[in-house]
């Protein structure tokens, strides 16, 4: 496979080669304050996006393909064990039965990324051999972030030695609610630097922010401070991904592309399980942001189980039948 | 393209809501439609074409209706709506539910017809045309249901003549239909000839839901048809349209005893201060002027910038323009579709063709045939330029920038029309200052287009006047459940006797505060019933009413001043007015040479007791819309209000028209009882007294039939009401088209103005326009 064919098909996970990385900027705080986010006006763009935009048939069978291969393909269970991380890591090489790829024409296509805890980055590690599937470890006292600090910091360093691609720290939430803005920039300054080589992303809990123009600020001093991404959630708030919030954090996105000139990745996570909502956010990125972010190293879905709902669709595309969960493998 | 081609592309594609149901529809019917007139369909008479502006296909062939059809039209409502309305309001409630019910069930026929029809794309009328359609019949259902209880008093008019057009068509007809239907009237509607069809879908449902025969008429052809309902044996005429064809029915219908709501042309201003949400405000955009393709008569044409956002907000306003997709209207994944005819495409193309501005358009890909025309952003524009005064009726954005909130205000001001505006601040205050003092019916703060049932829509100054929606919208179909009397003139009183007075006094105009000599220098001698000389009053000219809506206008901060403090000067007037009471009684009696002066003085001290109750009660509301929003239904005062007083009861009609005006927080142009008017020159002294502010109220004295064209024809008076005896209503209603103005007239129909009916909610609504704010939050 060319380096080309691999980057088309979304298996290309060195994403610096192709894009420079996000190398981060001074704090601007009057940018910042600045941030406006008006919840009224966002939630009825975010109501009324999935009704202006309809993918359907071959167009909406390689859209759910590209979901596919931006997909993190997650287990963050407290019963992880190797094998169970073996059986995950076999599905994101063969995420869809190779019988319906062929008939779509889309052979070779894997997911994003596979998505552990710490312990567990070994063993991934392992089983994506020679997949070029990167692995992300989830980290920083995931999922609440409240470890020492040191600790939170030697946990990537410790992640990064294991061999994970990608970090995914989460911010101290109580920064932003006390509008220690300072106190967030420097955190995730620090966490980028731990992360070396490996990219990160920066997980804002949204569903503890209180306000969606917390988020907005929230968004821009993680990119200011060198975040590769922005991410919604660690997936165990009570709320997760949602348009609105997505709506505010990939505007942050577009507003820091346009002042510095360098492209942050957005990631949506928690809560996405249905193929027709994979859909929506590939549309809103594309509307909002456009085609460039619709690439898996612009655009991931923190996801476990939306993968088995785009299986069943694609197969009723290519079968014209509706399909059954125990046709496809299990991840 | 392959898969793994559109994996690559990631294009949309195509995504076609299937237009095959509607069609099957049309040819069930003949794919011919004659008038739809006591519950069934004439056979086609002289066709016209139905096109499709997307394909330019033909639909169907629609008949225009003959003065014939439009009188059988007209007779088989007025045959069916006695029986209609003695249904009672229970009984109407079933069918409107029936209809609302029936509409749900046809949703999508309905939403597939009127984009083909139309040209608007499917997600428009799948998602707002149709749903709001249904929700009128809905909400009207609940009015009829509650009519009886909550609008005591109050009948239906009779039979409406409605004249709706193409941008709109359902829901326009929901609009009108509905509230008619509601209070008991029947209708005769005309839906605009470029897109009938909707309405002959529905004229279906009205059979099936089993509505009496004649209850719903509805008649198709061109402007003349309209014409015809104006001018045939209707109660009540309620058109939207242009402002140009608004003026010639408010001509038309003047004199006529017609009730008239006119809902017109907009240059609705969309105001972005610079701590607004640019982003969201940007979005807010594509909803207020990309919406129908900008045929919208409160679309949000005019964009005021603050200077210091203003390159960043165009820059995100050109980035989102590109992103539009301009197509098959059938096309789920459009958001602009076809312009309604050729016609309007070349109207819009001339008018951008002639700007002054810098033109951008958006760089989407247009489709080769049909009628589009690609969303346009104007810049560099100013209040002086043709393309930020007219109407453009299309995707067209024309922008100007300003500085601070009140100069926001003056420019978003500075327009003949007054139907809607958005503002946009994330700061309560900004918003809240500004709404309130923008000339328009509708105001959305962070927001745009926003609409439903139970919040009243509709304009001021050149945009028409009468409301849609909410409980003020029922005002517009129903009227005093009593009887009409004719009112008997009243001639002066003639004579020729001289009886010096011990002083002589001048009775002046009263002007500004201050005693004004007439103008053009001339009196008239007033005599009581034996002939005997009481005193000269003045002869007031067009020259006087020019100098006292000066002086009104000029007193423009009475409506800011607080409701407590006009009833205060209510109370102050009404115990002035009392310590003279012996005085104007007598000379109540001496100029109508009657025995009532003590009975009229008093009553009237008890009517300025109760506006001055009234001033901090007739308030606003906030309306139960379907959406996270505090829609408030704001009482604002009309503002210069021209009153031709009654010539009977010379101190108490006067009193009785004063009163809930100022209460109100308007400024008046009184013109005195024309046979007694020497009490009203009595009473500016009692003015003077009680800190009436100089210019809230103005009296002048003379000739009302000489006085009511200077006075309606005033374009800074917004309403004019007349009572007089004289034969005026006709001249005042015909000379206020000029600038539209409401105007509340007698008809030569009597009042009791020691009774009931002379004082109320009547002359309080009457002396303010509900504007709507709606007011969308979330922390």
């Amino acid at each position: 496979m060319t380096t080309t064919e691999a980057t088309a098909l979304g298996t290309h996970h060195l994403p610096q080669t192709i894009e420079p990385r996000n190398p981060g900027m001074a704090l601007d705080l009057d940018w910042v304050m600045q941030a406006r986010a008006n919840r009224s006006a966002i939630e009825r763009r975010a109501a009324s996006l999935p009704a202006r935009r309809s993918v359907k048939k071959d167009n909406q069978a390689a859209w759910l393909c590209r979901a596919i291969s931006c997909i993190d393909l997650t287990t963050l269970a407290g019963d992880d064990t190797a094998g169970r991380v073996a059986r995950l890591c076999a599905k994101a090489r063969q995420p869809v039965r190779a019988d319906l790829l062929a008939a779509l024409g889309m052979e070779g296509l894997t997911v994003g990324a596979v998505c552990v805890y710490h312990d567990m980055v070994e063993p991934a590690v392992a089983a994506l051999q020679g997949s070029g599937i990167p692995v992300a470890a989830v980290s920083t006292g995931f999922p609440a972030g409240l470890s020492p600090f040191h600790l939170r910091v030697a946990e990537i360093e410790e992640s990064v030695k294991a061999g994970a691609a990608e970090i995914d720290i989460v911010i101290s939430r109580r920064h932003v609610l006390t509008g220690n803005w300072q106190g967030l920039y420097d955190e995730m300054r620090a966490f980028r630097a731990a992360c070396g080589d490996a990219h990160v992303k920066a997980i804002l809990a949204t569903g503890e922010l209180g306000t969606l123009q917390n988020v907005a600020r929230a968004s821009l001093i993680c990119m200011m401070a060198g975040a590769d991404f922005i991410k919604t959630s660690t997936g165990k708030e009570s709320v997760n991904a949602t348009l609105p919030v997505s709506l505010v954090m990939i505007r942050a996105i577009r507003d820091y592309y346009d002042r510095t000139g360098y492209r942050v990745g957005y990631k949506p996570a928690g809560g996405i399980s249905k193929a027709k909502d994979a859909l929506v956010y590939l549309s809103l990125m594309k509307e909002e942001l456009g085609d460039r972010w619709l690439r898996n190293d612009m655009f991931r879905f923190g996801a476990s189980s939306l993968l088995g709902d785009i299986e069943r669709q694609l197969e009723h595309q290519v079968t014209g039948a509706y399909s059954a969960n125990w046709r496809h493998a299990m991840g | 393209m392959t898969v793994s081609e559109i994996y690559e592309t990631m294009d949309y594609g195509k995504a076609p809501e299937s237009a095959a149901d509607a069609l099957a529809w049309l040819v069930d019917q003949g794919d011919r439609f004659g008038q739809f007139i006591d519950g069934a369909f004439t056979p086609p008479g002289e066709v016209f074409e139905s096109r499709n502006p997307a394909t330019g296909e033909v639909l169907a062939h629609l008949s225009q209706a003959t003065k014939a059809d439009v009188e059988a039209a007209v007779a088989a409502a007025r045959k069916a709506q006695p029986k209609w309305e003695k249904l009672g309001g229970p009984g109407r409630a079933r069918y409107l539910y029936a209809l609302a019910r029936l509409m749900q069930k046809h949703a999508r026929l309905f939403a597939v017809l009127e984009t083909l029809d139309n040209g608007k794309p499917i997600r428009e009328s799948r998602d707002i045309d149709i749903p709001l359609a249904q929700r009128h019949f809905y909400y009207h259902a609940g009015m009829a249901q509650l009519m009886e209880a909550e609008l005591p008093g109050r009948a239906a008019l009779g039979v409406c003549g409605q004249i709706i057009p193409w941008n709109f068509p359902l829901l326009m007809l929901a609009w009108k239909v509905a509230p008619a239907l509601a209070m008991g009237n029947t209708v005769v509607l005309k839906p605009a000839e470029f897109t009938s069809l909707t309405a002959m879908l529905f004229a279906d449902l009205c059979r099936q839901a089993g509505l009496p025969n004649g209850v719903v008429n509805i008649v198709t052809g061109d402007g003349a048809v309209g014409e015809m309902i104006v001018a045939s044996d209707v109660d009540k005429i309620a058109f939207t349209g242009s402002t140009e064809v608004g003026r010639k029915i408010r001509e038309a219908t003047a004199g006529s005893g017609k009730a008239l709501t006119l809902e017109l042309g907009g240059k609705s201003p969309y105001i972005v201060f610079d701590d607004a949400d640019l982003d969201s405000a940007v979005e807010g955009l594509v909803d207020a002027i990309w919406f129908n393709q900008g045929q919208v008569c409160c679309a949000g044409s005019r964009l005021l910038v603050q200077e210091g956002v203003a390159d960043a907000f165009l820059t995100k306003l050109k980035r989102r323009m590109e992103t539009l997709r301009i197509g098959d209207p059938l096309d789920k994944s459009i958001d602009v579709g076809a312009v309604v005819d050729p016609v309007q495409l070349e109207r819009i193309r001339g008018m951008v063709a002639g700007s002054n501005g810098e033109v951008f358009q958006a760089p989407c890909p247009l489709p080769e045939a049909g009628c589009y025309y690609p969303p346009t952003l104007i810049t560099g524009l100013h209040p002086a330029d043709t393309l930020m005064q007219e109407e453009i009726f299309g995707p067209v954005l024309c922008a100007t920038t300003f500085r601070t909130p009140s100069e926001a205000i003056d420019v978003a001001n500075n327009t003949r029309y007054g139907l809607a505006a958005s503002v946009w601040s994330e700061n309560i205050n900004v918003a809240l200052d500004v709404a309130p003092k923008l000339v328009a019916g509708v105001v959305w703060v962070n927001g745009t287009n926003m609409f439903d049932a139970a919040a009243g829509f509709g304009g001021v100054r050149e945009s028409g006047f009468g409301r849609e929606g909410g409980w003020e919208g029922l005002t517009a179909y129903t009227k005093s459940a009593a009887k009409p009397k004719a009112l008997k003139p009243i001639a002066p009183f003639k004579g020729d006797q001289t009886e010096p007075q011990p002083v002589d006094r001048t009775a002046k105009l009263y002007i500004g505060g201050k005693q004004a000599r007439p103008d053009g220098g001339y009196a008239r001698d007033i005599y009581g019933k034996t002939g005997t000389l009481l005193g000269q009053a003045p002869i007031g000219s067009r020259k006087d009413v020019r100098n006292a809506v000066e002086a009104a206008q000029a007193a423009k901060s009475w409506a800011g001043s607080t409701a407590h403090l006009r009833a205060q000067i209510l109370y102050y007037i009404a115990e002035n007015l009392a310590a003279r009471e012996g005085e104007f009684a007598a000379r109540i009696n001496q100029m109508t040479g009657g025995k009532t002066g003590a009975k009229e003085v008093d009553a009237a001290v008890t009517r300025l007791f109760s506006y001055a109750a009234w001033a901090d009660k007739f308030d606003g509301q906030v309306r139960a819309v379907p959406s996270r929003t505090v829609a408030l239904a704001m009482r604002e005062p009309c503002g210069v209000i021209g009153a031709f007083c009654p010539d009977d009861a010379p101190l108490l009609g006067l009193v009785s028209l004063m009163a809930p005006a100022i209460a109100m927080g308007n400024r008046v142009v009184l013109v005195a009882s024309e046979p007694f008017p020497l009490v009203a020159t009595d009473f500016y002294q009692v003015l003077d007294t009680s800190d009436v502010p100089g210019g809230v109220v103005n009296i002048l004295t003379g000739s009302h039939k000489d006085l009511a064209v200077p006075m309606a024809s005033h374009m800074d008076i917004e309403a004019v009401w007349s009572f007089s005896g004289a034969d005026i209503s006709a001249s005042i209603e015909k000379a206020a088209a000029g600038n539209l103005k409401r105007t509340w007239v007698n008809n030569g129909q009597a009042r009791d103005w020691f009774a009931a009916e002379g004082e109320g909610r009547p002359f309080l609504e009457a002396a303010t326009e509900v504007k709507t704010v709606w007011v969308p939050y979330g922390a």
